[in-house]
């Protein structure tokens, strides 16, 4: 809670900064929420992705799910910082509603409901962890090698904000059918979770 | 360094899904491994909306991402259904253990 609290600050205090550096360059009347460049821009990006990346390596070697949950709670936050920074707003406001209230909500239930203490530990073997390290290494090595070689052409010079309204027109005209078939999918998930975890009756 | 790209977005996404293939591949914890998809399907989704700012700027890459987060609340609630059938089924979480159809 207090964590949600602490971001929500952040953004509230972060966006007019942002928006205030977009008035100063004189570029764009309509609705703009971040530009980037600027020191600020680089130190949020800097702590919230370090946040980020600590709190995944977290999950990764911690042993615990009650801390594997948490260390999720932390980079799922960190994450929708990044959002805002790159002005999607709505998705970090989704992000944070959708994943951190909801799905790790679910998940923890889901630990508390499944283990016969919350400290329960599965231990892998080593060999398991050696094999499995390598191969992520490796592939994080050569991800970074490729990103840092890759060539992107130019950067846009400013984004127009993306306002929820011109997110949802979009959504009801050019994705209509994604759009039907998502709700159906959701409709189907929810019976389908709810049959399973239903009691069976004797 | 202090003008922060394209590039920096996609590194710190390479390293959650690199940290989220870790988790699925080492833990056993049916749990655990969700926690891993979890990570994986977000920075698959820093991914969309940093090409979304940088490159395009027409918003698909934020509407692919609000498809991902509802695809990944769905995978999560009836993971986590399954998760408990699994539990009462065999009284374990412990994804070793669930050779039941096994030949």
């Amino acid at each position: 809670m207090s964590l949600q609290v602490g971001i929500l600050w952040l953004c509230v205090t972060a966006l007019p900064a942002l928006a205030h550096e977009e008035a100063a360059s004189g570029v764009g009347t309509g609705v703009v929420y971040a530009v980037p460049g600027g020191w600020f821009e680089a130190v949020m990006f800097y702590v919230f992705a370090g946040t980020a990346v600590l709190s995944a390596i977290g999950v990764c070697v911690s042993r615990s799910v009650v801390r594997m949950a948490t260390w999720l709670f932390f980079a799922l936050g960190a994450i929708s910082v990044l959002y805002f920074l790159l002005a999607a707003t709505f998705i970090a406001a989704i992000q944070l509603i959708v994943y951190v209230g909801g799905v790790l909500i679910l998940l923890i239930f889901g630990v508390m409901l499944t283990s016969q203490s919350p400290w329960v530990r599965f231990t892998p073997s080593r060999l398991n962890l050696a094999v499995a390290g390598l191969i992520c290494v490796g592939l994080l090595v050569c991800l970074s090698s490729i990103l840092l070689e890759a060539d992107f052409g130019a950067p846009l010079s400013t984004t127009p904000g993306v306002t929820v309204e011109a997110i949802g027109r979009r959504m009801l005209t050019h994705y209509l059918v994604p759009f039907e078939i998502a709700g159906v999918l959701l409709m189907i998930v929810m019976v389908g979770a709810a049959h399973l975890a239903r009691q069976e009756k004797q | 360094m202090l003008t922060i790209g394209l590039t920096h977005y996609l590194i710190v996404s390479a390293v959650l899904f690199c940290a989220g293939v870790f988790t699925m591949a080492t833990k056993r914890n049916a749990i655990g491994i969700l926690i891993g998809v979890e990570l994986v399907l977000n920075s698959a989704n820093v991914n969309l909306v940093a090409f979304d700012r940088y490159r395009a700027g027409l918003m698909d890459g934020q509407i692919a991402a609000l498809f991902v987060i509802v695809l990944a609340a769905a995978e999560a609630a009836l993971a986590v259904a399954i998760c408990m059938n699994f539990y009462k089924n065999l009284v374990t979480v412990d994804v070793d253990q669930g050779d039941v159809l096994r030949g």
